[in-house]
């Protein structure tokens, strides 16, 4: 393998002879736990490589390796054909490596402008002037948008930003470097379809100009539009290289290591009266009104872009933000919530978007384990007298772990020590721990595999003694978990309450 | 023969890593018992009379008014937010409970009464702050120091209050300290406790079971480690964070009165380091057990073992200057350990 690669960017004129990144037999453990087991690795200049692998298959401490976050315990890693051990995640951006993490968190800070964090690095590495001008930092920052070609507010502070413009605020930045390898670990896991498109466009073209691309991703769609050659990783190495043409279903079979089931789930129709009802609402002052019915036993999911309104319907409905206009009812009686609380005793159970934000408790912090994060709703059902004795905790957990395959050493594994498929499952299993009328959940498969998320779909699926309201900015997604879709877009339902399995034309334009 | 013992020594070298391993652990979760235990034996090897029983109720004493309000600092921990007003709200506290006696005339079952009632506001005025306000723990907290160090100055117009204190409009206080209350300070229960450390040992048990075992202490950790999710799990952020501030506030104000019953007099002074050795005692508290994260148990350990080294130090004759240098320096020390150590996991 040493000699002649031939890649399939030579199509694209490039002529690359050597790998720019060989990964060969590189492993790494954390105490007990072999997460990397002599992986291998190649990726050419001018290379789209997608990995693709379950949750805890070792594409992450991968991606951690090569960026420099730590260290392989053995192998060889070769970079431009020198050896390459990266001490520091500088030193790898130094190298050419530019990682855009999964974790938003990593890439910016409240309080700073969009352009201040674009420049970061380079208020660190001292590139930029000592003293600085507004208007100098502006124009250096829209010299970077540019070159990205991405179209953002630079005055805008950092925090206040949806998830998919930070995250196109990191891809910026990471591509600013002069990087010779880009790493994306789920770059479109919050990106609606059309910004994804947007993002495939600019990795094509940055491709094109010789650019190398690791892309971590889930989403088939992603490798679809991508992926010269993609490399599946099971148990901590790669077990498959496919080339172009893809056999996407094997390389999924392989990645979960067992056959897809294709039957999608038989829809139900829905039948008697509504369990759920929405009449006239109206989401904003200037959105259109609209109706919604939701009946027991039917999962019904909601799709549109990103701000397109399906959080803010969620949170209406949850009683998190009020409607501006319009009447709920449950179980035929008139329903209006006020806070969070008002809705779970009413029946409503919602696990929102972002688990790490919504759902879960920092490490090492009480409440942090996996059966404490499922029992927090339900303390005071649980522990009628106020102390914490008995066993409802752990038994409720020891269920859970049982019906939803969590893989966990037990109820009181740390939930951080969880990959995301299965805290995600652990969040699901917070809220069908006690029974609700309507359970909410808003994007409840962001960065989960697709082994977990078959799981997932299979619990959701499985109980008819209640109504599902998924939302979801991925079709496919929706496809795959849902009896009925509905199309959201201006903050108001487009496919309406019809009562039938509606089958959107996702080519033609939402917005 | 050779390739034995070079498994022997491969296994040694696993074990020995191991025991490395384990023994970071244990210095983690240890490490002030073993210090206190060495600092105990050292002291009453160089200065015999510090292990006398009356000398270690003085050190518990002279501890107890830091521990409880640690207790009510680590509370506010617990819920993401820091009250840095507890020191004045003690020091407010001394100045009502001698103003209610000496110029009301009033008595303890009155005063004691009142002056928790004062605490308790002081704590929901934070909260109102904090919950209804949006303004940040650390600035609410630290302006209503501010105030409360220039209230407790208005009604006697600067004057510490004692028996025949000449008021602003020129009368004279009539009132005097209740006996009853002065035992609160100054009473041994069977002749060797002390009320404030039997005081301080109750304040523990029962903030320690609400926090670590029942239902509201996991609510209050919950919205301190995640606040938007613990709404969303249907409980009321607000209604929790009020209730640890004003459990705070009374905290501070039952310091206020061990304080007073020992003084037996308002002093506009007293309660000058109570902030930083309360907050310094939460904080030490983070190492003991390894746990970082406000405990209340950690919290009564820091308390107990800053005091006793204070105590011992005095003992040897060290000077009285250096003992704001010692607590910073076992403060640092403990942070040090805790985290320090603790990054080697990962």
């Amino acid at each position: 393998m040493v000699g002649l690669t031939i890649s399939t960017s030579q199509a694209n004129g490039y002529l690359a002879t050597m790998p720019l990144l060989k990964v060969e037999n590189v492993s790494r453990s954390f105490g007990a736990t072999r997460a990397l087991a002599h992986a291998d690795l190649q990726v050419s200049a001018g290379e789209i490589v997608a990995l693709m692998g379950a949750n805890g298959a070792g594409k992450s401490t991968l991606v951690n390796i090569l960026s420099g976050v730590f260290p392989a315990d053995g192998g060889t890693i070769r970079f431009k054909d020198e050896p390459f051990a990266p001490q520091s995640p500088s030193e790898a951006a130094a190298a050419g490596i530019a990682t855009v993490h999964q974790s938003m968190q990593r890439v910016g800070a409240p309080g700073l402008s969009v352009a201040d964090v674009l420049l970061l690095n380079r208020y660190a590495d001292g590139s930029e002037p000592f003293f600085l001008t507004r208007s100098g930092v502006k124009r250096r920052a829209q010299a970077i948008l540019d070159s990205a070609g991405f179209d953002l507010p630079l005055d805008r502070d950092f925090a206040d930003l949806p998830a998919a413009t930070r995250q196109l605020v990191a891809i910026a930045r990471a591509l600013a470097n002069r990087a010779s390898l880009l790493i994306l670990d789920e770059p479109t896991a919050s990106l609606s379809g059309q910004e994804s498109a947007r993002l495939y466009d600019i990795l094509l073209q940055l491709k094109a100009k010789g650019l190398a691309i690791l892309y971590i991703s889930h989403r088939i769609a992603d490798l679809k539009a991508l992926a010269d050659r993609v490399v599946v990783m099971r148990s901590g190495k790669a077990v498959g290289n496919f080339e172009r043409p893809i056999q996407f279903e094997q390389a999924v079979e392989l990645m979960i290591g067992r056959k897809l089931s294709h039957a999608r789930p038989g829809a139900r129709t829905a039948s008697g009266t509504p369990v759920f009802e929405m009449r006239d609402i109206r989401l904003l002052q200037d959105s259109q009104p609209f109706d919604l019915s939701l009946h027991k036993g039917e999962v019904v999911a909601i799709t549109g872009v990103l701000g397109a309104g399906k959080s803010r319907l969620m949170s209406a409905i949850f009683g998190i933000s009020p409607l501006v206009q319009g009447r709920m009812f449950l179980n035929g009686t008139s329903y209006k919530p006020v806070n969070p609380r008002d809705a779970i005793a009413a029946g409503v159970a919602m696990a929102a978007e972002d688990r790490h934000q919504s759902s879960l408790m920092p490490a090492d912090w009480p409440g942090s384990t996996l059966a404490q994060t499922i029992s927090l709703p339900h303390l005071a059902k649980w522990f009628p007298s106020g102390f914490l004795f008995g066993t409802r905790e752990q038994r409720e957990a020891e269920s859970a772990i049982h019906r939803l395959h969590i893989r966990t050493s037990g109820p009181s594994a740390p939930i951080s020590t969880l990959s995301g498929g299965n805290q995600q499952k652990v969040v699901l299993a917070r809220w069908e721990a006690e029974p609700s009328a309507l359970l909410l959940l808003d994007e409840p498969f962001q960065g989960v595999d697709t082994g977990a998320r078959s799981d997932i779909i299979r619990a959701i699926r499985s109980r008819t003694d209640r109504a599902v309201l998924i939302a979801t900015s991925d079709p496919e997604e929706a496809l795959e978990v849902a009896d009925r879709i509905l199309v959201i877009d201006h903050h108001s339902l487009i496919s309406g309450s019809t009562g039938q399995a509606t089958n959107p034309d996702w080519s033609a334009p939402l917005s | 023969m050779t390739s034995l013992q070079n498994t022997h020594a491969i296994e040694q070298g696993a074990s020995r890593k191991h025991i490395w391993a384990q023994i970071v652990e244990i210095i983690q979760r240890a490490a002030i018992f073993v210090l206190l235990v060495v600092l105990v034996t050292g002291f009453a090897i160089a200065q015999p009379a510090f292990i006398h029983l009356a000398n270690l109720m003085s050190v518990l004493q002279a501890v107890s008014v830091v521990a409880i309000l640690g207790a009510g600092v680590t509370i506010s921990l617990a819920v993401g937010g820091f009250d840095l007003s507890i020191g004045a709200v003690a020091a407010s506290s001394v100045m009502a409970a001698s103003y209610s006696m000496i110029v009301w005339g009033l008595g303890v079952y009155e005063t004691l009464p009142i002056v928790l009632a004062f605490g308790a506001l002081v704590g929901l005025a934070n909260a109102f702050l904090i919950v209804k306000l949006r303004v940040p723990d650390l600035l609410a907290t630290l302006s209503m120091m501010f105030l409360l160090t220039g209230l407790q100055l208005i009604p006697t117009a600067g004057r510490s209050i004692s028996s025949g204190l000449i008021l602003p409009d020129g009368k004279t206080a009539q009132g005097a300290y209740d006996p009853l209350f002065l035992l609160i300070g100054r009473y041994n229960l069977f002749g060797i406790v002390p009320v404030p450390v039997v005081l301080m040992a109750i304040v523990a048990i029962i903030t320690f079971v609400l926090t670590e075992k029942t239902r509201i202490g996991r609510l209050l950790f919950a919205t301190g480690g995640n606040e938007v999710a613990t709404r969303l799990a249907g409980a009321s952020t607000a209604r929790l964070k009020t209730m640890a501030y004003v459990i705070s506030g009374i905290l501070a104000s039952l310091g206020g009165i061990i304080i007073a019953a020992r003084v037996g007099r308002g002093d506009v002074s007293s309660g000058a380091s109570l902030l930083m050795d309360s907050v310094a005692a939460s904080l030490i508290g983070f190492a003991v057990l390894g746990l970082r994260r406000p405990n209340v148990f950690g919290t009564l350990v820091g308390a107990i073992f800053v005091g006793v080294l204070l105590n011992g130090l005095t003992m040897l004759n060290i000077p009285y200057y250096t003992q704001d240098f010692v607590k910073g320096a076992v403060l640092v020390g403990a942070l040090a350990i805790t985290y320090g150590l603790g990054h080697r996991h990962t």
